[in-house]
């Protein structure tokens, strides 16, 4: 893993030991932030501000020895479609360019309340719809391990901003796989938890079944402590689950030993061969560290991708529909309030969107419906019955977390189906409401990061961190 | 609210052997302390924009929490209306209006909470329930300049978001109505099951209930026609009128060779016309889905059952046991105003303190229209003056004298009152000689009694009343005049 950055363990400690102080971590990163950001573009917005005046309360009650929480002092960015109160937030669209939220979602009050010190707001595919941070607004993300490639996406900013060390932590947010890939091509961990484990709670929508937030981190252990402080139950989100976040960072410890580990008997076509060799090294260290391989089925898998870019659009084309210029972001003026919303929508939203929304209104149809929502939904079910039954011989999956190392700026752009292949190995997670995570596990071609995913079941997450845990060790 | 129910049938009768078949949609706004979705109050009346909050205006992120206290009004709604209540399912209804916030209506589609229900009405006519769901209502626009009041034409519209995602429950009926007394009827005690379930205060002028009426017509056994859908009907005497009137009007369209277009028809009560409003073709494809913010709403049976146990007598069984206290005909306007005022228990009040039960249901109704469930009069007072009626002591019209004074003052000894007055009801030698007195001042009236002529004793009648200075007791003058014709 990189070791150039300081983890947020160490920063948790270090600050706490008194070696150093909020303020001067929080500088760091600034600077950083200040040296890189202007050629990575990880930021829609840098709250150097207010992140310098919470850095300076926290190190002023901690010096008063007052309990500051568990993440006290460790600079943290969140994904630009998570509200924040006062601050813009704009899922990297200009039809909501301006507005300012009057409410904190669940997972900054948690944060803030953990003492993490929020460094900025990071650039997105907008309204989380991409694979490569391109769909932005704003311009596109830069990967910065190799600044002419992409981050991945949709959370590309959060991933790069880890990656970059402008933050020692991050949020995003994982629809079809829009935590994990990013930092599998930014070598960083990115978790997407078990739907329901953290609150959707001010997310701004793009699939309400299918969105779930998750961290990025640089090591296993550090995400496991965000978890902690971002998970349990949210009285204000319907679908969060009734019960508390489990313990990670106490089984990180306990190996793999007797753990069964499945492998895809076929594996899908398009992986590069460098991500297949480091996949097998995966498997090869977990055996060695006491594990048995077993090889899995999950005869559904081929038609995820298409029940996935049915029902993501379907909802997204319900939930985008509110940005219609009346109460608040952009508004176009026009003769009457027909053409206002054409106008405004039509100006306001990118050609990503614009294809999602058309297709889920099509999908949504009278007429239309049985052929292709209706269908997707028994996808949903035929992919959830794959894995219990695969779960039955196995206690994690492991995959690629994405068929590629990071590609090139521009590459994959002008061909919607290629990018949406990105996401092959992360969507039958978030269809069936599962848990999984990518771990940096070497590097492929172009000697960027490879990421391996560990995919559990429902409430899998401490099985799931014990693996990754032990590839952490072996990588 | 004047009695719709009990009132003789007046109903339309369509010529030529045509029958109306009427489904009536009635929404109700739930009477809770905050909306169905969010913390934000759920009171009307108050400025424009100020019962909001983020979920109320759909800003992004915000998500919607179910209203414990909705579900069981709605619960108890259901049961009152002899529902099953089943776990549910919340879906969108998608469609753009600027006052619909999110552009999609949470909205409950196949599987509602309340289903298969019932409601009785006089006669013993049954009125099916489709099912009572719970949806939340829209937010409401004003629109300035233009001369319609409507949005087209206008130059801007202003929109109040205080009664978005205010709770409704919408009851819809079977097409089981056949004409417009019934509809009113089915209306008029849906009102008074709401009030005595405590779901809302059903108040149609503030929009708290609002009623949509299909009608098609048909010849009697042959299959339903098509049907057009009527809005804005919003008192129970419009539900008549419009009924009345589109069910003409459509039999004028059928008689001259037209056919009926499915559509949504808006009630002018100004003109007491419909006119089309939007024809089917033009329908919203209202894209539904099962709502991905939500989960399954389940009250399970405990929770039932546990609100069933709490449901308060309904309507029907109070009028039942007013009619057995009184002798009262349970239809008669009498027992459904009295009912529908929640005084039955009052009627019952004074016949606990002795009083007789038949005076003191007509006592009630007429003293006691602008007093709630409880008037301020002591029972045992009321009592006192169907003694005084009933034995004869007084007139009916004496009775209604002192029942005024008692009212005005809170109360009052009939006796003491009556003897203030002079009410003394006069004994049965002094009316005999007035009748006497009658007969000898009209001998034609009089011969025309003795021939059977009944109508003729009104004129007697009259004479001694007036003789008495309604001191006489028309019932022992009646008797008098019987005997002396023999």
């Amino acid at each position: 893993m990189t070791s150039e950055f300081v983890s947020v363990v160490d920063i948790v400690g270090s600050i706490r030991e008194g070696k150093t102080t909020a303020s001067d971590v929080l500088e760091q990163h600034l600077a950083r932030i200040d040296k890189r950001e202007t050629e990575i573009h990880a930021f829609n917005h840098v709250m150097a501000e207010s992140a310098r005046a919470n850095a300076a309360s926290i190190d002023a009650d901690l010096k008063a020895g007052k309990e500051r929480g568990p993440l006290a002092g460790v600079p943290i960015a969140l994904k630009d479609n998570m509200c924040t109160r006062g601050v813009p937030t704009t899922c990297s669209s200009k039809i909501l360019e301006g507005w300012k939220p009057p409410y904190d979602a669940t997972v900054v009050t948690r944060l803030q309340q953990a003492g993490a010190v929020i460094v900025g707001k990071t650039n997105l595919d907008e309204f989380a719809m991409g694979s490569s941070t391109e769909n932005s607004a704003f311009g596109p993300t830069r990967n910065p391990l190799d600044a002419s490639r992409v981050p991945g996406g949709s959370s590309g900013g959060s991933a790069a901003a880890v990656a970059a060390g402008f933050a020692a932590a991050s949020l995003g947010s994982d629809t079809g796989g829009s935590i994990r890939q990013p930092a599998a091509l930014c070598g960083v961990v990115g978790v997407k938890p078990t739907y329901g484990m953290v609150s959707r709670q001010g997310l701004v929508a793009f699939a309400s079944s299918l969105d779930q937030i998750g961290p990025f981190t640089h090591t296993v252990a550090d995400a496991a402590l965000l978890m902690e402080v971002i998970g349990g139950h949210d009285p204000l989100d319907s679908t969060s689950l009734n019960q508390p976040v489990p313990s990670l960072t106490a089984v990180l410890g306990q190996g793999v030993k007797g753990m069964r580990i499945g492998r895809l008997a076929d594996m899908p076509d398009g992986c590069e061969p460098e991500v297949l060799a480091r996949l097998d090294a995966a498997f090869a260290a977990l055996k060695a560290a006491g594990a048995t391989i077993v090889d899995i089925a999950l005869p559904s898998l081929s038609y995820c991708l298409t029940a996935y870019y049915l029902v993501a659009p379907a909802e997204a084309s319900s939930n985008l529909a509110r940005y219609d210029g009346v109460r608040y972001g952009l508004r176009v003026e026009s003769a009457d309030l027909i053409s206002m919303y054409g106008a405004t929508r039509a100006a306001g939203f990118g050609a990503e969107v614009k294809r999602r929304i058309m297709l889920g209104t099509y999908a949504l149809s009278a007429g239309y419906y049985d052929a292709y929502y209706g269908k997707a939904l028994k996808v949903r079910r035929l992919i959830a019955n794959d894995f219990a039954a695969a779960y039955q011989s196995c206690d994690v999956i492991l995959t690629p977390t994405s068929p590629t190392v990071a590609f090139p700026i521009g590459e994959k752009t002008s061909d919607p189906l290629t990018m949406y292949l990105c996401d092959i190995f992360t969507i039958p997670t978030n269809l069936a409401g599962h848990a999984a995570m990518s771990v940096p596990f070497g590097t492929g071609a172009h000697s960027m990061p490879v990421g391996v995913q560990i995919l559990a079941p429902a409430l899998g997450e401490p099985t799931m961190f014990r693996v990754a845990a032990e590839l952490e060790r072996a990588s | 609210m004047s009695n719709a129910s009990s009132a003789p049938s007046h109903a339309t009768v369509l010529p030529n052997g045509w029958e109306m078949v009427i489904g009536l949609e009635v929404h109700v706004e739930l009477d809770t302390k905050t909306k169905l979705f969010s913390a934000s109050p759920n009171h009307f009346g108050d400025e424009p924009n100020t019962n909001i909050d983020p979920v109320t205006l759909g800003l992004p992120g915000a998500l919607p929490v179910i209203n414990r206290r909705a579900v069981e009004l709605a619960i108890r709604l259901g049961l009152a209306l002899n529902c099953t209540v089943q776990a549910s399912t919340f879906h969108r209804k998608n469609y753009f209006y600027q006052d619909l916030a999110k552009a999609y209506q949470i909205t409950q589609y196949d599987q509602p909470i309340n289903i298969d229900g019932f409601m009785m009405l006089p006669g013993d006519v049954r009125i099916g329930i489709e099912r009572a769901h719970l949806e939340e209502d829209t937010g409401k626009s004003t629109h300035f300049g233009g001369t319609s009041g409507r949005i087209h034409g206008s130059d801007y519209s202003l929109v109040d978001f205080n009664r978005a995602g205010v709770p409704l429950v919408e009851i819809v009926s079977r097409p089981d109505i056949r004409n417009a007394d019934q509809a009113r009827q089915y209306v008029s005690e849906l009102r008074s099951i709401l009030l005595a379930v405590g779901a809302s205060d059903a108040k149609m002028e503030e929009g708290s209930m609002r009623c949509d009426v299909n009608v098609s017509v048909r010849k009697a056994g042959e299959p339903f026609g098509t049907r057009c859908e009527i809005k804005n009907v919003n008192s129970i005497r419009a539900v008549g009128k419009a009924i009345d009137y589109e069910a003409r009007r459509q039999v004028d369209v059928l008689e001259s060779g037209g056919t009926i277009r499915q559509e949504t028809r808006h009630w002018d009560d100004a003109e007491g016309r419909t006119h089309t409003l939007r024809v089917k073709e033009d329908a919203d494809d209202y894209r539904y889905f099962l709502e991905p913010d939500l989960v399954l709403l389940d009250p399970g049976t405990e929770w039932v059952e546990s609100i069933r146990a709490s449901l308060p007598m309904l309507p029907a069984a109070r009028r039942a046991r007013l009619s057995q206290l009184t002798g009262a005909d349970k239809e008669s306007e009498a027992v459904y105003v009295i009912v529908e005022r929640g005084q039955d228990d009052f009627v019952q009040l004074v016949a606990d303190a002795g009083g007789e039960p038949a005076r003191a249901l007509v006592y009630v109704q007429q003293a006691f229209s602008e007093a709630g469930a409880n008037p301020v009069v002591p029972a045992k007072d009321l009592a006192a003056l169907t003694l005084l009626e009933r034995d004869a002591k007084v007139t009916a019209t004496q009775a209604k004298t002192i029942l005024a004074e008692i009212v005005a003052n809170g109360g009052g000894d009939a006796v003491a009152i009556a003897a203030a007055k002079g009410f003394e009801a006069l004994d049965t030698s002094a009316v005999e000689a007035m009748v006497d007195a009658a007969i000898a001042a009209q001998p034609d009236a009089w011969a025309k009694y003795c021939a059977g002529e009944e109508k003729a004793m009104g004129a007697l009648v009259g004479a001694i009343m007036k003789s008495s200075q309604g001191k006489a007791d028309g019932k022992v003058v009646t008797a008098l005049l019987q005997k002396k014709r023999g």
